[in-house]
């Protein structure tokens, strides 16, 4: 028994040379801020003691990229925004910057999407394209597309460190229960819940893949794995596919509601935007 | 006279445990956590089985299951027990009803059935209706599985 314990751990050292369960110690700081990567968990996640970012499962390497803003390829993708930004596009002839003057007005936002407004769920997305049609007399962008995550991530980045704080109650209660619903309901061919893996087996290795709770604090997230900025729905339909499900759609009304319900199961995570993840 | 001897004959055939067809998905009996009958009459080949085991693309039990017996293997999951001794917890009628489907073992496992093909969710069209092994295949990992004792 004691032999084939070495034996496997030693296979498992040294295939992955990289992740093995998550340290007690570690701790995310950027620049000298502190990020909440770990605390207690919300009332309303009631079967969890704690909520953790997924940073916390990656590899030394993957955590590292994230400790240095310079380090970080996610920041590639915000540096196009800012030029999009100041872009003039549309028949208005309009800017982003022509109507906000910085983009650090928006410190904070991150923090209370999606929010549900005039009977909908709103996500940062549709804020974006709602001023690129609307205000700008242009095309919106594609939901999931690299405009798009770029911006988001570069507004995300003006909340990065503060606590994640959705509303649940009024208007948003009925949606949030349908998101929770989703989270919990089993789909595809391998017959899973989101809740089988982020939930009752966090923290396990499931092959050479570190699980998580699936947090979303830390989107839009850059993936070494292809190399570019992945939005919450394209991470959401990747694991959908995994189980062999049919996805729902990116930018539709179901994912928006697994969206906030995920939101506030990581309340009081600190947002991470643009996270590293493998 | 002949047209009845030879339906006989065909009845006679389809009935054998010889001929190919396998035991549907649908029609796999589940008596109180065990699946008594081979699902096609022909014996597993553990050394495919070990193949379906650790083959992504098949059975990916390694995704759950850490294997002594696989260290060539880099990545064992731990979702699920370890698989050493698993022939001696378990008879071969047991583990039939484990591989085929575990939630007629387990409730509520995570363990994916793989020889159902029905009663899914939003499967993506290109497995709709299938399983996730073939029957053969699972009879190879059973046999495979009774070689790991403790
Ligand atoms: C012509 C003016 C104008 C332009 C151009 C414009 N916006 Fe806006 N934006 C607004 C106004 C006004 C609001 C307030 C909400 C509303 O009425 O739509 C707003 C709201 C927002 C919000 C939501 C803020 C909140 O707290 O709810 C975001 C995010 C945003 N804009 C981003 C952008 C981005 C990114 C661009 C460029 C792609 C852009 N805006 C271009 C006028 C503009
Ligand atoms: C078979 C297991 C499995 C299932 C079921 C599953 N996921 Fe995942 N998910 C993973 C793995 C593996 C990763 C990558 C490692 C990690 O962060 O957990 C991941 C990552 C994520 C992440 C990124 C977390 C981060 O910190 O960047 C989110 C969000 C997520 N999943 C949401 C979901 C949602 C929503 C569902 C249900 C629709 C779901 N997952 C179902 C395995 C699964
Ligand atoms: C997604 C995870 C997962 C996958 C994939 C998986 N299993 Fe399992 N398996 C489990 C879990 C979890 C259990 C424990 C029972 C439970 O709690 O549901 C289990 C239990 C078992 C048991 C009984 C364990 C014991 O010794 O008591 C056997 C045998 C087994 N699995 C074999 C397999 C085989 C063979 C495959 C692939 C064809 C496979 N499993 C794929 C998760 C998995």
């Amino acid at each position: 028994m004691k032999t084939l314990k070495v034996l496997v751990s030693t296979a498992c050292f040294v295939g992955m040379a990289v992740s093995t369960h998550a340290e007690e110690s570690a701790a995310l700081s950027i620049d000298g801020q502190e990020f909440t990567i770990q605390t207690a968990a919300p009332a309303h996640a009631e079967n969890l003691d704690e909520v953790t970012s997924g940073w916390i499962y990656r590899a030394k390497e993957t955590q590292a990229l994230q400790l240095d803003d310079f380090d970080n390829p996610g920041f590639v993708f915000v540096d196009q925004a800012i030029d999009l930004w100041n872009e003039v596009d549309g028949g208005e002839g309009k800017a982003c910057a022509s109507c906000h003057d910085d983009v650090e007005q928006f410190a904070g936002l991150r923090t209370t999407l999606p929010r549900v407004e005039g009977g909908k769920v709103v996500t940062m997305e549709d804020l974006v394209n709602t001023c690129r049609t609307d205000h700008m007399g242009a095309e919106p962008w594609k939901y999931s597309g690299g405009q798009m995550t770029a911006m988001t991530a570069l507004i995300g980045l003006q909340s990065r460190g503060m606590p994640m704080n959705v509303a649940i109650d009024g208007e948003a209660a009925e949606f949030w229960e349908e998101g929770k619903e989703l989270y919990y309901t089993r789909v595809g061919q391998l017959d899973m819940a989101c809740s089988n893996c982020h939930e009752d087996n966090y923290d396990t290795m499931i092959r050479a893949d570190h699980l998580s709770q699936g947090q979303t604090n830390g989107f839009p997230t850059y993936r070494l794995k292809n190399a570019k900025l992945n939005s919450t729905h394209a991470r959401f339909k990747g694991c959908m596919k995994n189980i062999r499900a049919e996805p729902y759609k990116v930018g539709g009304e179901e994912f928006k509601s697994l969206e906030l319900y995920i939101a506030s199961r990581g309340q009081g995570l600190s947002v991470e935007t643009p996270s590293v993840r493998n | 006279m002949r047209i009845i001897g030879l339906s006989i004959a065909v009845a006679g055939f389809l009935a054998s445990p010889l001929a190919a067809e396998p035991v549907a998905p649908g029609d796999v009996k589940y008596e109180d956590g065990v699946v008594e009958a081979s699902l096609t009459g022909v014996a597993g080949d553990p050394a495919n089985g070990r193949d379906v085991f650790k083959n992504r693309k098949l059975g990916n039990c390694l995704a759950c299951h850490v294997n002594a017996d696989m260290p060539e293997e880099s990545f064992h999951g731990e979702v699920g027990p370890e698989m050493t001794g698993a022939a001696d917890r378990w008879e071969e009628q047991e583990l039939r009803a484990i591989v085929a489907n575990s939630k007629m073992v387990f409730e509520d496992s995570i363990m994916p059935a793989f020889y159902q093909n029905a009663g899914f969710e939003r499967t993506l069209e290109k497995f709709e209706g299938k399983t996730i092994l073939t029957a053969q295949q699972v009879e190879d990992v059973l046999a495979y599985l009774q070689t790991l004792k403790e």
